[in-house]
């Protein structure tokens, strides 16, 4: 007789975030959210947008799966953790217990299989450790780029995975449910990390790869303004070429993404994204050559390649690039055989 | 009296936490604590203004685009900036489609559920309510995310993704739509109707949104053969008495929506005794009396500070209390319709007051029409016009950016000295709602509107579920 395997049960909790990464998940499409939980047999034990139960039935389960009563496949958590003021923790008291949630995250984070953060704020920080950061903010392993986080650098879940990080502001539906689904599998190894913790999946791209304006990046014709079609790495300070993930692959609702949307990737895959040290959406220069080059580039074949390009640029390429439309048709090469 | 302390209180954006005080079976006093503080406001001291667009939307995933339109509006008070039209109309087309995600995730997922709870397992409506609407497996989930998924396509094309959308901007927006895309744009939102047209209003949105007061609505609810989850709720309403639950006679109040070129769609204003009247912004206070947030006399925003001290003595949240002419003051989509003048949101609101049911209504009355205007707008979209123009930012100066959320006014108030933020004050819809006492000990509108809601002291009722999430809390916003 074959049996149905165990479902995989999945807690989801929220601290210092916006519940973005949620939000974004039940955008997820083809399959939705709930087909590809059900479909997989993922069990969400509990989630704080979605579920009934509230109140003391929730803190009960929290117990039970403290007490072993649940297993605790996967802990999920979006947001990042505030260890303030003064180590304290009660920059974020959970509701209806009076206990920091850096407590009880970190008590699951003991008897769970998996640790996932998702979010750039639960794996590194993110926004919520902007500015001076006067919250303490951190991940649940990383603090920034800085390995310890909440849980420290040596922790390992119960599968000897250390935290899984879905890094992404917000991050996307996809990169959730794939992780999800693959741990359901059996099917996510240590190999399958990258070295700050995220799925290598989605972080061998570039984000860069797929980006609609490519032709204009060649020729280095360069949007002044946002709304022109132009590259925006030059002034506008798209990171597309350096930041590590596949959303000009695979698309935001199906169409969009930040570049095709008309404004700069800002790396929020990336520890730190939140702190660029320049205005986000200026290209810092020195020398009117942006410093920052595209990843894996010599610099010195950077700046010799730029110079040629420029100067080859096609006058149809270099008017779109300062137009809100195309105001140049590329010409009709004639293809058939003379 | 006994204490009964509710949390974590889910189904809301963010968490949540409230004390009641109970006896003889109802609510005697309520304490709504949001016990998460996020510091936003002093994370933007120092920084470019610019970089408001970029942290702002961040302060909330499900009005996302409510924040980015805020610091866009107050970085282009700031520099004297106008949009382009087109600008203009897809910013429109960006923000109302938000909205009208959040009115519909807030009734599918968020507010519907509670119908299907244990607490009415013994009424004759509840076994088909909650085969519909249960959390996580009502029948009515699927084809709601699946029609929504299909609608987040237009915010695909128009905001590149959402939430946190970078193309706002003070004079426009950074995406631009071309004529082929503003016919599938079109497609888009006929599609989205067309579903919402199935399912939810059982018929024509145009004629709900066209309703023009209770006996219109009690007709449309009754008349034969219809359906959808619209009237699913009325008759439950009407079962449950829901009219009479959570009630408020505070002020509505609505900072006035959508830009067009005679003016606001929606239009601000105050209703305070059943009477429309002006509001004045410049009487718009925040105390921070019972708050961990600050300390000191209350300030308006333009001047007001952030300090976070959890040791206060006398604090339960971290919501401050902004105050309307010293009074606490409701706002949402109910306060938006009433004020906007919709004949049948001032029935409910003259008749009944804001409550539960009327706040749902308010809301799916919005959606209707937002439904309607986003199709005009993208209709209106000129694809060889500009999107976008930029503006000069002052070394010195201020501004102030006054939105309508889904869930409410939303205002920035920004200043900035040497070209960097100097301060930046965030006033969200549910810091107004939610708030909690002030220096005169007046409880916040959502204290308010718990008190006589029936209870025990064991078990909070599903009457106060009812009551607290009529108002679609959004806590990460309130705690910014």
């Amino acid at each position: 007789m074959v049996t149905e395997p165990r479902p995989l049960n999945v807690l989801w909790l929220q601290s210092a975030g916006c519940g973005g990464c949620t939000v974004a998940l039940l955008g997820a499409e083809s399959p939705g959210l709930a087909t590809a939980l059900e479909g997989a047999g993922i069990h969400l034990l509990w989630h704080p947008a979605l579920s009934e139960a509230g109140g003391r039935e929730v803190i009960a389960l929290l117990e039970a799966c403290l007490d072993g009563s649940i297993a605790l496949d996967v802990l999920c958590l979006e947001g990042a953790l505030l260890r303030g003021p003064n180590g304290s923790g009660r920059f974020h008291l959970l509701a209806g217990t009076g206990l920091p949630m850096t407590d009880w995250v970190g008590r699951l984070a003991g008897v769970a299989r998996y640790t996932v953060a998702v979010g750039t704020c639960a794996a590194y920080g993110g926004v919520s450790a902007a500015g001076g950061n006067e919250t303490d903010a951190c991940g649940l392993q990383y603090d920034g780029d800085i390995l310890g986080g909440l849980l420290g650098d040596g922790y390992r879940s119960g599968a000897e995975l250390p935290v899984i990080n879905i890094a992404g502001c917000p991050t996307h539906p996809g990169w959730v449910l794939e992780t999800l689904l693959a741990l359901k599998q059996d099917e996510f190894f240590a190999g399958d990390l990258d070295p700050l913790g995220r799925p290598r999946f989605y972080t061998e791209h570039l984000v860069h790869h797929g980006c609609p304006r490519n032709e204009y990046y060649e020729f280095k014709a360069s949007a002044r303004e946002p709304s022109q079609l132009g590259c925006l790495m030059e002034n506008l300070g798209c990171l597309g070429t350096q930041a590590l993930a596949d959303c000009n692959l695979r698309l935001w609702h199906g169409e969009g993404s930040c570049l095709r949307g008309g404004f700069a990737c800002i790396n929020c895959t990336a520890p730190g994204f939140e702190e660029p040290g320049h205005t986000f959406t200026e290209t810092p220069k020195v020398a009117g050559i942006p410093t920052g080059l595209p990843t894996d580039m010599p610099k010195a074949w950077f700046v010799a390649l730029a110079s040629l390009s420029k100067s080859a640029t096609p006058n149809r390429v270099r008017r779109n690039a300062v137009a809100d439309h195309t105001v140049v048709p590329p010409t009709q090469h004639r293809t058939r055989m003379k | 009296m006994s204490r009964l302390l509710v949390g974590p209180f889910n189904r809301a954006e963010g968490d949540l936490e409230v004390a009641l005080e109970i006896s003889g079976g109802a609510v005697r006093e309520a304490r709504v604590n949001a016990p998460l503080y996020r510091g936003f406001e002093r994370i933007l001291l120092g920084k470019s203004p610019h970089d408001a667009l970029v942290i702002a939307p961040r302060i909330c995933g499900i009005c996302s685009v409510a924040q980015s339109t805020a610091a866009a509006l107050a970085l282009a008070d700031c520099m004297g900036l106008e949009p382009t039209a087109n600008g203009r109309r897809a910013r429109n087309i960006v923000l109302a489609s938000e909205s009208l995600l959040d009115h519909l995730t807030h009734f599918y997922l968020f507010f519907m559920p509670d119908f299907a709870r244990a607490d009415y397992a013994r009424q004759a409506w509840h076994a088909a309510t909650a085969t519909r609407f249960r959390a996580m497996t009502g029948s009515a989930r699927d084809p709601f995310l699946a029609a929504r998924a299909g609608f987040l396509h237009l915010l695909g094309l128009v905001a590149g993704k959402w939430p946190h959308t970078l193309a706002i901007q003070p004079g426009g927006t950074s995406a631009t739509v071309t004529a082929a895309e503003r016919l599938r744009l079109l497609g888009i939102v006929r599609e989205f109707r067309q579903h919402l047209e199935g399912f939810l209003f059982g018929g024509a949105a145009a004629e709900f949104a066209a309703l023009d007061g209770v006996a219109a609505l009690d007709r449309w609810r009754a008349a034969a053969g219809a359906q959808g989850d619209v009237r699913r709720f009325l008759e439950l309403a009407a079962a449950l008495e829901l009219e009479r639950v959570g009630r408020s006679r505070l002020a509505l109040f609505s900072y006035g929506a959508y830009p067009e070129d005679g003016g606001a769609t929606f239009t601000r204003g105050v209703w305070r005794d059943g009477q429309a009247a002006t509001l004045d912004v410049a009487a718009i206070t925040e105390d921070v009396s019972h708050s961990w947030s600050g300390s000191g006399a209350p300030l308006a925003p333009a001047a007001g500070r952030t300090v976070p001290d959890a040791d206060k003595p006398g604090a339960y949240s971290w919501c401050k209390a902004p105050r309307l002419a010293g009074q606490p003051a409701e706002t949402g989509a109910l306060a938006r319709q009433v004020v906007s003048g919709h004949l049948l949101a001032r029935d409910l609101v003259i008749r009944e007051g804001s409550n539960v049911r009327s706040r749902v209504v308010g809301r799916l009355l919005e959606a209707a029409q937002l439904l309607l205007l986003i199709e005009r707008w993208v209709g209106e979209i000129r694809p060889n016009e500009p999107f976008n123009r930029t503006g000069m930012l002052p070394e010195e100066g201020a501004g102030v950016g006054l939105v309508e959320a889904a869930r409410g006014g939303l205002g920035h108030w920004l200043s900035v000295r040497k070209g960097r933020i100097a301060g930046y004050q965030i006033v969200a819809p549910t810091t107004w709602n939610f708030s909690p006492r002030d220096a005169a000990g007046v409880p916040g509108p959502l204290e308010q509107a718990l008190v006589g809601t029936a209870s025990t002291a064991a078990e909070p009722s599903v009457a106060i579920h009812h009551v607290v999430r009529s108002y679609d809390p959004c806590m990460v916003c309130t705690v910014h």
